[in-house]
């Protein structure tokens, strides 16, 4: 039944396919999922080359103590627009361009479930980015109170203040209509004998996601919109003079903000358990543990949202509960990098790019998770919270974390998408840059912040100037190093050497059973069941 | 504790070991690498199980990353290494490891909880300051006692940090950690702070007493420490939840003077103020 609806789709296709679109209305109009997979990523790259720009403004006025550049507000403006750029702009899009891409072939079906949703919800993006980024331009300048929007700071903003608002619920419904298109695609659109435990852990990792964003999007809106109406509307949610409770809106605000945060990193697990197994020659070890351990991550991350706020005054038996459901994570979380490990054992090993960034991942990850059960633990906590080692740990699982497994996957699917083999020994040193900088820039933020520097900071006691201007360093090295990224795939699309279905010799999975690049509507006919025996993960 | 002699055993092996990269102060610049063990039972607690999950995560880290290197290194496919593809699944091993990860955590979780226990035991405190948080500086307020004062950053961080001031930072004593009016507590005494906001959101934290909470408008938080009393002196501290424009100014310092120092200094400073405010001209009555 699931497929004799995709050959509905498939027929309503066929009919545009004697003359695929061409020049602005293949864009604009664009319904293909690999167009929007390539909009979308070409827009998270943008984004996340504005963002790191912030960034590396913001390590320009770190480097010395004193303030040689920004006024301190400005300066709060660069920590907020870096974070929501960066989360909601580079990194969410990013996955869902990747999602739009992989998904449909990786399940065996023509396109996406609903293409002109699609549609929508990539050209919601360009307007709500307009609307964030304009915001560097109004009275009072760009939002300044954190991505994290607490009151009664963030009602104090000016101008942007609902600018942010809106664009935020701009980009909700894009995420929400595109993890509904996610949903429907992965449970309708799977060919005949795909079933859900033979999906690649890619798909599965992104089915899980796309329900935790559905859950938790509306919750993030909600609490904005409880601002809106704080702020021009009279009513005090937050406002403790009329009754109301500015802590409400961390618990609120943290409860979507958890399962954010592992909705940027699920998918990234997803891509290294594709990348590991391929360039190990050897299947992922323990596929179905993989498949429960991101269930129960996913489950458990609507269970420890207080631990972002230890420092506002809980009861005991609250303190406690948090306490151990956040070190419950460190459980599924060590049987993924078991797992990892475990594929890497007794197979035969080689070290292209995507495999790189993919290990890198793996040691740096791993030292975020670690920084991770420390913040769990409520009394050090105390310490920990707001400081330095706050950054370094959430940029771990962050940059080498999320970042890197995004660009993990873009070297590993790049020959498949271009039809072309990139110069890997560019991609190489991208890697090894990235890897050295990346360390140089966030290593150090962990001894800052044990010896008692505040985050959001743009200034700081003088002690802290040494590892500062490393950190510094790191950040404008790292930044640098990223513009290879875009030479890379320019270089590719126009010098690459044209390769077969299967780039790399230890790949499995449906995408590399299509010709590189892969026709327009990917699988016009379900593949085979010899196909789906060929191509099986596991 | 076995894990505690352990832990000191090898960190005084670390402290061993700085030194020979580079001439090193633990208490500045390039030797600033960890939490200090502070100057109450409190932060020495926290210290004590901060090391001890460190060193847990620095040995689970030796493992796993022992195993994966060692894989990276012995079954590279240009060492002829050939590919094992039967081994996908073994469940003794899976249960293994997912169990064992249980009994450390367990191992964390239990002196973590006790420690718990004891920040929030806020009873027989016997001086009690009220702290406001307010955009950009602190209030005091020795309830008790009807000594009140504010406490903001020193005016000369304050000239050096003006945006190209053209003063330099280190020229300046304990730059963007110095206030005009310190917090002034007796050592060895059990102070407990009741913390609010005047405006927004901010928290108060001294790094070597071991704990930070948050002041909040509306809510009175509580938190209480007890300073060793051989450790009088200065402790510094910031702001640590972002409150607007000037949150990277405005410093917490605390005086930490012994019972005595502390007796008189109230004294004098309660009747300073009590004659400051008779012979002021009458006030029109507060509306805040």
């Amino acid at each position: 039944m699931a497929y004799a609806h995709a050959a509905g789709a498939h027929d309503d296709l066929a009919a545009h396919d004697s003359h695929k679109p061409h020049g602005w209305r293949r864009w604009v109009y664009a319904t293909n999922h690999k167009d929007i997979g390539t909009m979308y990523l070409i827009f998270a790259g943008l984004m996340f080359f504005i963002g790191g720009f912030l960034a590396m403004l913001i390590r320009l006025e770190l480097f010395k103590p004193g303030l040689q550049f920004f006024d301190p507000l400005f300066f709060n403006s660069l920590t907020t627009m870096h974070a929501l750029i960066m989360i909601f702009g580079a990194v969410m899009p990013a996955w869902t361009g990747l999602a739009n891409w992989q998904i449909p072939m990786q399940v065996g079906a023509p396109d996406m479930a609903l293409p002109r949703l699609n549609n929508f919800s990539f050209w919601i993006l360009p307007f709500a980015f307009l609307l964030l980024l304009s915001t560097f331009f109004v009275p009072g300048g760009a939002p300044a109170g954190g991505w994290t929007m607490y009151p009664p700071l963030m009602l104090q903003g000016g101008a942007a203040f609902p600018m942010t608002i809106f664009a935020i619920h701009l980009m909700g419904a894009s995420s929400i209509l595109g993890s509904m298109n996610v949903i429907v695609t992965i449970l309708n659109m799977r060919a005949p004998g795909m079933t859900l435990l033979r999906m690649p852990l890619f798909v599965w990792s992104w089915l899980i996601t796309a329900y935790l964003l559905i859950a938790v999007m509306p919750v993030l809106a909600g609490a904005v919109t409880m601002l809106l109406t704080d702020h021009f509307f009279g009513t005090t949610f937050f406002t403790a003079a009329g009754g109301g409770d500015p802590v409400m809106f961390q618990h609120i605000f943290w409860f979507f903000g958890h399962p954010e945060v592992y909705i940027l990193i699920l998918p990234a697990f997803g891509i290294v358990s594709e990348i590991i197994p391929t360039f190990s020659r050897k299947p992922i070890f323990g596929y179905e543990a993989m498949v429960y351990a991101i269930a129960s991550i996913a489950f458990l991350s609507f269970i420890v949202w207080a631990h972002h706020m230890f420092t506002v005054g809980m009861p005991l038996a609250g303190q406690l509960f948090f306490m151990l459901t956040t070190m419950l994570i460190a459980i599924p979380t060590g049987v993924k990098v078991f797992n990892w490990c475990a594929t890497l054992w007794k197979g035969s090993i080689t070290f292209e790019p995507p495999m790189l960034f993919a290990l890198a991942f793996l040691f740096l990850f791993s030292i975020g998770g670690f920084s991770g059960v420390m913040l769990a633990i409520v009394p050090a906590d105390f310490q920990y919270q707001d400081t330095y080692f706050v950054v370094a740990h959430f940029h771990y699982v962050l940059v080498p974390g999320t970042i890197f497994a995004i660009i993990g996957g873009v070297y590993y699917w790049l020959p498949k998408w271009t039809g072309k083999m990139y110069d890997q020994t560019l991609g190489k040193w991208h890697f090894w840059l990235s890897t050295i900088f990346v360390n140089v820039l966030f290593f150090p933020q962990h001894f800052l912040g044990l010896a008692g520097m505040p985050r959001r900071i743009p200034d700081y006691a003088v002690q802290f100037t040494d590892w500062n201007m490393v950190s510094s360093i790191g950040g404008f090295g790292f930044g640098l190093s990223q513009l290879l990224f875009p030479y890379l795939i320019w270089k590719c699309i126009k010098h690459g050497t044209p390769i077969g279905n299967r780039a790399w010799e230890g790949a499995h999975g449906l995408e590399w059973e299509l010709p590189s690049p892969p026709p327009f509507h990917s699988w016009e006919t379900p593949p085979s069941e010899a196909v789906l025996a060929h191509a099986a993960v596991h | 504790m076995m894990i505690r002699y352990a832990n000191s055993k090898l960190a005084a092996a670390a402290a061993a070991l700085l030194p020979l990269a580079a001439p090193v102060r633990a208490d500045d610049g390039w030797g600033l690498l960890n939490m200090t063990p502070g100057v109450t039972d409190i932060s020495r607690k926290i210290y004590d199980l901060h090391m001890e999950v460190f060193w847990i995560c620095v040995g689970i880290a030796v493992v796993v990353f022992g195993w994966m290197i060692w894989s990276l290194i012995a079954f590279r496919k240009s060492k002829g290494a050939v590919a094992d593809t039967t081994l996908v699944h073994n469940t003794r091993v899976e249960i293994i490891w997912t169990a064992l990860p249980v009994f450390i955590l367990i191992a964390m979780a239990v002196p973590a909880a006790r420690t718990l226990v004891a920040i929030e035991d806020t009873r027989n405190t016997e001086l009690t300051i009220k702290v406001t948080g307010f955009q950009w500086g602190w209030n005091y307020d020795y309830l008790d006692d009807g000594v009140n004062f504010f406490s903001r950053l020193d005016r000369a961080s304050d000239a050096a940090r003006q945006l190209l001031s053209g003063i330099d930072p280190t020229t300046v004593p304990n730059y963007l950690l110095s206030v005009d009016h310190p917090l002034i507590v007796p050592a060895g005494v059990k102070v407990r702070l009741l913390i609010t906001g005047a405006d927004v959101i901010h928290s108060w934290w001294i790094p070597a007493f071991g704990l930070k909470k948050d002041a909040i408008p509306g809510f009175i938080n509580e938190l209480w420490f007890r300073v060793d009393p051989d450790k009088t002196g200065i402790y510094r501290g910031q702001c640590v939840e972002l409150c607007g424009r000037d949150h990277g100014f405005m410093p917490i310092v605390v005086d930490v003077r012994s019972k005595a120092d502390f007796s008189a200094w109230l004294k004098t400073t309660a009747a300073q103020q009590k004659q400051a405010a008779a012979s002021a001209p009458a006030a029109t009555p507060a509306t805040g």
